[in-house]
C-alpha cells in the first residue's frame, strides 16, 4: 500500500502512456525511447550529484555556510547563489534536494530562490553548447536578461513569502 | 564531457573525505542514498510523462505552431509548450536551431527556450514536495511571464526586429 502511494506518480504516467499506446503505438513507443534516454541521463548525472551532496552535508559546518551564504551573507552570498547554480549539471530537479541541504545549512531564503534560477537558467557549461548551436548573440542576450531576472523573481519570491512560512519550510528541509 | 568532470570531482572528494574520516564518508553516502531513494519515485513518474509529451509535442508539432508570422499568439504557444516539457538542453538547442532553419522565429524560440528552463509543469509536483504548493505556483507562473520579457529582448536584438 505505501509502495502504490509512493508510486502513484509514476503509476497515472504509465496508465498515460497507455493511453497514448492504443491512440498510436508508433508514437506509443517513440514515448518509451525517449523515457529510456531520459532514464540514462538520470541515472548518468544523479549519482555524482548526490554524492557531492552527501559530502557537503556532512563536512561543511552550519556555521561555515550561514556565514557564507546565510542571512548576513550580502553579496557574497548572491554571487555565490549564482555560482553554485551555474557551474552544476543536471535538470531542475536536481536542484531541490540540493536546495534542501543548503537550507538546512542556513542559507538564506532569497539565496536558494537565486541558486534556483541559476541552476535553471544560467548553467555554465549549457551556456557553451548554446553559443555553439544559437549563435553568441542568442545566448549572451538570454543571458544578460536572465541574471537581472533571477535576482527580480527571488526577490519577489521572498517579499511574498510570510517570515512564517519560510520558518515552515526551513522546518520541513529537516525532514528530508 | 561535462559528466566526465562531474564524476572526476565527486570521485576525488569522496576519496580525500575516505582518507580523512571513514566513519564520515559513509554517513554522507547514507545521506545521498536516503536523499536518492526519496526522489526517485516522483522523478520515475516525471521521465515517463516527459516521454509521453514529447511523443505528442514532437519538433513536426511545434515547428507548426511557432512560425516567424505566427507573431504573439505563436510567442504564447511556444512558452506553454516550454512550460509543459522537459527537455534537456543539449537536446532542446539543436532542436531550436533546426527549427529556426525551418522558420521559426526567434522570439517564438526565445520564449520557448525560457520557459523550458524556467518553468517546470512536470517537476512541479516535486518541487512542492520540497517547497509546498504556494510557493511553487508563484514561482513557475513568474517564470513563465518572464520568458515573454527574455522572449522580446530576444526577438529585438537577434531577430533585428527593431520597432
Amino acid at each position: 500500500m505505501v509502495l502504490i502511494k509512493k508510486f502513484k506518480g509514476a503509476l497515472i504516467a504509465g496508465i498515460l502512456l497507455g493511453l497514448l499506446f492504443a491512440w498510436d503505438a508508433g508514437k506509443g513507443l517513440e514515448a518509451i525511447k525517449i523515457s529510456g534516454f531520459a532514464l540514462t541521463e538520470m541515472l548518468s548525472i544523479i549519482p555524482p550529484i548526490f554524492i557531492l551532496l552527501g559530502l557537503l552535508d556532512v563536512w561543511i559546518s552550519r556555521e561555515t555556510m550561514m556565514k557564507l551564504m546565510g542571512k548576513e551573507s550580502g553579496a557574497k552570498g548572491v554571487l555565490l547563489a549564482f555560482f553554485f547554480g551555474s557551474a552544476t549539471v543536471g535538470p531542475l530537479y536536481g536542484a531541490f534536494p540540493v536546495a534542501a541541504v543548503f537550507m538546512k545549512k542556513g542559507v538564506k531564503f532569497s539565496n536558494i530562490m537565486i541558486f534556483i534560477g541559476a541552476w535553471s537558467t544560467t548553467k555554465i557549461p549549457m551556456l557553451l553548447f548554446e553559443i555553439s548551436s544559437m549563435g553568441a548573440p542568442f545566448a549572451l542576450t538570454r543571458l544578460l536578461v536572465n541574471i537581472p531576472c533571477i535576482m527580480i523573481m527571488a526577490w519577489i519570491l521572498d517579499l511574498m513569502t510570510p517570515d512564517s512560512e519560510i520558518d515552515k519550510l526551513y522546518e520541513r528541509m529537516e525532514r528530508m | 564531457m561535462r559528466i566526465i568532470y562531474l564524476y572526476g570531482v565527486s570521485a576525488l572528494l569522496l576519496a580525500l573525505s575516505f582518507r580523512k574520516s571513514r566513519e564520515k564518508t559513509k554517513k554522507a553516502l547514507n545521506k545521498a542514498w536516503k536523499s536518492f531513494s526519496k526522489i526517485f519515485p516522483a522523478l520515475l513518474g516525471i521521465l515517463i510523462l516527459v516521454g509521453v509529451l514529447l511523443a505528442v509535442f514532437d519538433a513536426d508539432f511545434i515547428s507548426r505552431i511557432i512560425g516567424d508570422e505566427s507573431g504573439w499568439i505563436g510567442v504564447v504557444l511556444s512558452a506553454v509548450v516550454g512550460a509543459i516539457t522537459l527537455i534537456p538542453g543539449f537536446i532542446a538547442f539543436p532542436t531550436a536551431s533546426v527549427l529556426i532553419d525551418n522558420g521559426a522565429g526567434y522570439m517564438q524560440i526565445g520564449a520557448f527556450i525560457s520557459s523550458l528552463m524556467m518553468v517546470g509543469m512536470v517537476t512541479a509536483p516535486m518541487e512542492a514536495e520540497y517547497f509546498g504548493k504556494r510557493l511553487t505556483l508563484i514561482r513557475n507562473l513568474m517564470g513563465f511571464i518572464f520568458s515573454f520579457i527574455v522572449a522580446y529582448v530576444i526577438g529585438k536584438v537577434v531577430g533585428g526586429l527593431w520597432f
